[in-house]
């Protein structure tokens, strides 16, 4: 007897490709934490997880907890409960640094990039933990600190390649348009080589062009930079394409979790998005 | 057209990132350096007799080289690093003081070396009122470096241990040696000073356009987002306080054996912290060639200011002129806020895209 | 103990003026978040326009006229230095970061106060409003000998309270205080509501000119206005240090701290040491202190956002 093997469905062949994502480790477990400013609970028990290589969006209406999440991951808020897993290592309180050390880059809603600096001085500071030349040899610019300032110059070189940003390489990015500026900061958190990602409204306030082109450097990072991917983004076009799975905040707390296609169909999204009466 | 780059092809990120890259940069820095080193000196040994050669070596010359390390060194932590000093004297105090100290107790030890002492007591001292920028930011800082600058003022007028029992406070330098030579000379101070000045400038502009430096400035210009990229602040705030307070605790040991040879605590008083603060707003925040420039201005402008009444026939006393003097400074101080934060730096790097492209407009 | 005590009073009234001085950059903090350094010299400005007019007016007019006419003389002058600080220094530096409006007030101090002893002369003058100068003894039937006390800081502790008092109404209960608040939080939100902002800054300048004039013709008393009134001034930033800088009471027991703690230190400690501590003590408490409680006593604290 012979057995059929059925053709996948068009719809399955992506489903299946994804397939990596579904099944691959957890890079960052959140369990139940909650954060209070004063009286105001910005967080409730929220848990979730993300896997390696996954874009994960997080989403709600404005005020529900979604800043302050990344916050926490990035070591910026301290949980007043709760854990945070990440790759593998469970963490009580942790500084900025500590988490940009174990491998998490962020960017901003408002853009926060140095100012004073060049779009290239920007990118080569993301760079900073990289760069182990001592004090001396900083000093006379020779050895190893020469070295390392022109290797780093050519992985720099390629993110500015990548995000199309050369002509703008010396300029100073405070006077750079909004769009520029963007790309510039996810320059910046990609010269980092994070392991995981956490990106903060990307698109907030772009046109659809260069929303277009800002997909496209997301998509771009998570596959070739292997980059894991935490989005937050309003656009919720620009979410369903793009992530594997979505987490839904309301209040400070979670009310959906899943694929975008369960979430399209979740009453309580629904309700939370469209008003529920 | 003499500034043109067209042909000079930068094929590597090492000629790109070179200090100067431009050649016509080049060639003007070796000129202006082997001017300073010896065409200098030989114009003022022909060209003049030893009286006005003296006059310019120890009034102009030499106090212009001192000053200007010292405001590299102030401008590192407050231009680069964004964290504003008023104890610039009391750190040049500690350098002077503690180079002294040296020298007196240990005469054994070459004066480079106690030199140096002083440069790393004041990068202690440095360090330790910089502590509380960990926890706090910005104005609070003027505030703990303004207990520097009055607890140091007290301790060397007071505790008479650090001027060798010197009541007064006031004490004289041990003559300074270099391998053996006495700095007796005019030129051989200004060549001896010119020397540490072109090595601190060096070295310092290698730091600031490396990795130390892009920390610095990230911390200036956003401390949370440089944080959140995995610089410590711990690390670049006090690296910066360091670096900055070595420097003018060498200038400071350097103007008070070479420039002054004996002096008094008020030769670092408060208004030495104001007049150096001054210097890097004017000739540029976060600018080594600022710091130059900016040091040049502020010590050429009384020489102008107290000929100009005269010479436009408003008889004024001498009191008016030395207030009306510093209210100019006070003024000055706001304008360039307004008008220019990045000072003369920035007016000379406009002047010199102007010429990179003239005869056209853009 | 009767000593101790006459020290620690003295301390509390000398520390009553640091007070008043702190208020004025309190005021000016809390609504443009702009560190005045250049408070001190709108102390010796006000108090030098004060005395020279009230002198220049005593030698025709009888002495309360004298008085009531430097006072108006000052008051002038104040609103005028505020009007042109608005003009020319404020408005033109909006959007400036608070390092670079600190640095320019440090400009504006080395203007005001050469320009104010250009006009009205660089000597010592004394003031004389009619506040008693003999000292008071209180409290013999508790200590032998009882307690020396200046009648001139007891009135100083009086005045200063009452401008406290009205400070706080001012800010809490009139709408220009309301607005003032409202352009400390946020400038553009304070705008977008149709606050005039240069408007409220010439107030605001104004209130601290006031506050500067009653602090020097308080301390002029004590010690007559001359120019190193400056540095006495100079002593508010540590009392902000340790009160907050937007605090209004915090300004109050901080100058108090400040002037009895640095005196009982002077007394006690600054004999075994050589003396001379006063010159220092006061910022150095307030260097440990920030180490200790960088939000001041009752300084507001703030959650970061980004």
């Amino acid at each position: 007897m012979m057995t059929v093997i059925p053709e996948p469905a068009p719809g399955e062949q992506a489903f299946l490709g994804r397939q990596v994502a579904r099944e691959a480790e957890t890079i960052l477990d959140i369990e139940n934490i909650s954060v209070a400013f004063g009286g105001v609970r910005a967080l409730t028990d929220v848990s979730f997880d993300i896997r390696r290589g996954e874009i994960r969006a997080i989403i709600g209406p404005n005020g529900a907890g979604k800043t302050t999440m990344l916050n926490c991951v990035n070591g910026f808020y301290h949980p007043a409960k709760g854990s945070i897993t990440f790759k593998g290592r469970k963490r009580a309180q942790m500084r900025p640094h500590e988490a940009a050390r174990d491998g998490i880059a962020r960017t901003f809603q408002n853009v926060a990039l140095f100012r004073g600096m060049t779009t290239l001085e920007n990118i080569m500071t993301g760079r900073a933990l990289k760069m182990r030349a001592n004090f001396w040899q900083q000093l006379v610019r020779a050895g190893k600190a020469e070295r390392e300032e022109i290797e780093n110059r050519y992985l720099v070189e390629e993110i500015i390649d990548f995000l199309q940003i050369e002509h703008i390489r010396k300029t100073q990015v405070g006077v750079l348009p909004y769009g520029l500026q963007k790309r510039v900061e996810l320059g910046r958190a990609l010269a980092m080589e994070p392991d995981l990602l956490l990106l903060d409204e990307p698109m907030a306030g772009m046109n659809l062009e260069e929303k277009g082109d800002m997909c496209r450097f997301i998509l771009e990072a998570n596959r070739h930079f292997r980059t894991t991917v935490a989005l937050i983004e309003h656009d919720i076009g620009v979410v369903m394409d793009l992530s594997d799975r979505i987490v839904v905040l309301e209040s400070g707390r979670k009310i959906a979790d899943g694929t975008p296609d369960a979430i399209k169909s979740d009453d309580r999204v629904i309700a939370a998005y469209l008003g529920s009466h | 057209m003499i500034y043109h780059e067209a042909g000079q092809f930068k094929t590597s990120y090492k000629q790109d990132m070179a200090m100067l890259p431009i050649v016509q940069d080049r060639w003007s820095v070796v000129a202006l350096v082997t001017f300073a080193v010896a065409g200098l000196p030989i114009l003022l040994a022909f060209g003049t007799d030893a009286f006005t050669s003296n006059y310019l070596y120890s009034a102009i010359l030499i106090p212009f080289l001192i000053l200007s390390l010292a405001s590299i060194g102030l401008n590192i932590l407050v231009g680069y690093c964004g964290q504003i000093s008023l104890g610039t004297g009391a750190f040049m105090a500690i350098g002077a003081y503690a180079a002294y100290n040296v020298a007196v107790r240990l005469p054994q030890v070459p004066s480079i070396l106690a030199i140096l002492c002083g440069g790393i007591a004041a990068a202690g001292a440095g360090i330790a009122f910089g502590l509380p920028s960990l926890r706090i930011k910005g104005l609070y800082l003027a505030v703990t470096t303004l207990a520097a600058q009055f607890f140091f003022d007290w301790l060397f007028l007071r505790v008479s241990w650090f001027t060798n029992g010197s009541a007064s406070g006031s004490v004289t330098a041990p003559a300074v040696e270099i391998l053996g030579i006495k700095l007796e000379s005019g030129t051989g101070k200004y060549l001896f000073v010119l020397a540490v000045v072109v090595l601190f400038s060096l070295g310092l502009k290698n730091l600031t356009r490396g990795a130390l430096g892009r920390q610095w400035m990230a911390i200036r210009d956003m401390d949370i987002a440089a944080e959140i990229i995995g610089i410590r602040p711990v690390y670049a705030k006090l690296t910066a306080f360091a670096v900055s307070s070595f420097t003018i605790g060498v200038a400071g040991a350097l103007w008070a054996f070479v420039h002054l040879g004996s002096w008094e605590p008020l030769a670092f008083s408060i208004d030495r912290s104001f007049n150096i603060l001054f210097m890097i707003i004017v000739g540029g925040l976060g600018s080594i060639l600022g710091s130059f420039l900016g040091t040049a201005f502020i010590m050429i402008l009384p020489i102008v200011l107290t000929r100009v009444p005269a010479a436009l026939g408003v008889p004024l006393s001498t009191s008016t002129i030395s207030h009306l003097e510093v209210a100019v400074f006070g003024i000055l101080i706001i304008f360039f806020l307004i008008a220019e934060p990045l000072g003369l730096a920035r007016l000379w790097l406009l002047a010199k895209e102007k010429l990179r492209i003239w005869p056209f407009p853009y | 103990m009767g000593f101790f005590i006459e020290v620690l009073i003295g301390g509390l009234l000398s520390g009553v003026l640091y007070s008043l001085v702190a208020l004025g950059f309190v005021v000016i903090f809390k609504a443009s978040g702009v560190l005045n350094f250049a408070q001190g010299s709108m102390v010796l400005l006000a108090g030098l326009a004060f005395v020279r007019a009230q002198a220049f007016l005593g030698e025709t007019f009888p002495f309360w006229i004298s008085v009531a006419g430097g006072l108006a003389f000052a008051v002038a002058i104040m609103v005028i230095v505020a009007w042109l600080v608005e003009k020319f220094v404020l408005t033109r530096l909006i959007n400036q970061s608070s390092l670079s409006l600190f640095m320019a007030t440090i400009g504006l101090a080395f203007v005001i106060d050469e320009l104010s002893q250009i006009a009205f002369g660089s000597e010592v003058y004394a003031v004389k409003i009619g506040i008693p100068r003999e000292p008071i003894i209180v409290l013999t039937g508790l200590f032998d000998g009882g307690v020396l006390l200046n009648s001139v800081d007891l009135w100083a502790a009086i005045i200063a309270a009452c401008l406290v008092l009205i400070l706080v109404v001012f800010f809490q209960k009139t709408g220009t205080g309301l607005a003032l608040r409202a352009v400390a939080d946020d400038h553009a939100a304070a705008q977008s509501v149709g606050i005039p902002i240069p408007w409220t800054w010439l107030i605001i300048w104004s209130v601290a000119g006031l506050i500067a004039l009653a602090a020097a013709v308080l301390w002029g008393t004590k010690v007559g206005i001359q120019y190193s009134i400056v540095f006495l001034a100079m002593k508010a930033l540590p009392v902000l240090i340790l009160g907050g800088f937007t605090s209004i009471p915090g300004a109050i027991v901080g100058g108090l701290l400040i002037g009895a703690g640095e005196k009982l230190a002077e007394v006690f400690i600054g004999s075994m040491i050589g003396g001379g501590i006063e010159y220092w003590f006061a910022y150095v408490v307030a260097l440990i202190f920030l180490m200790i409680w960088p939000q001041g006593l009752f300084g507001e604290r703030l959650i970061e956002r980004i």
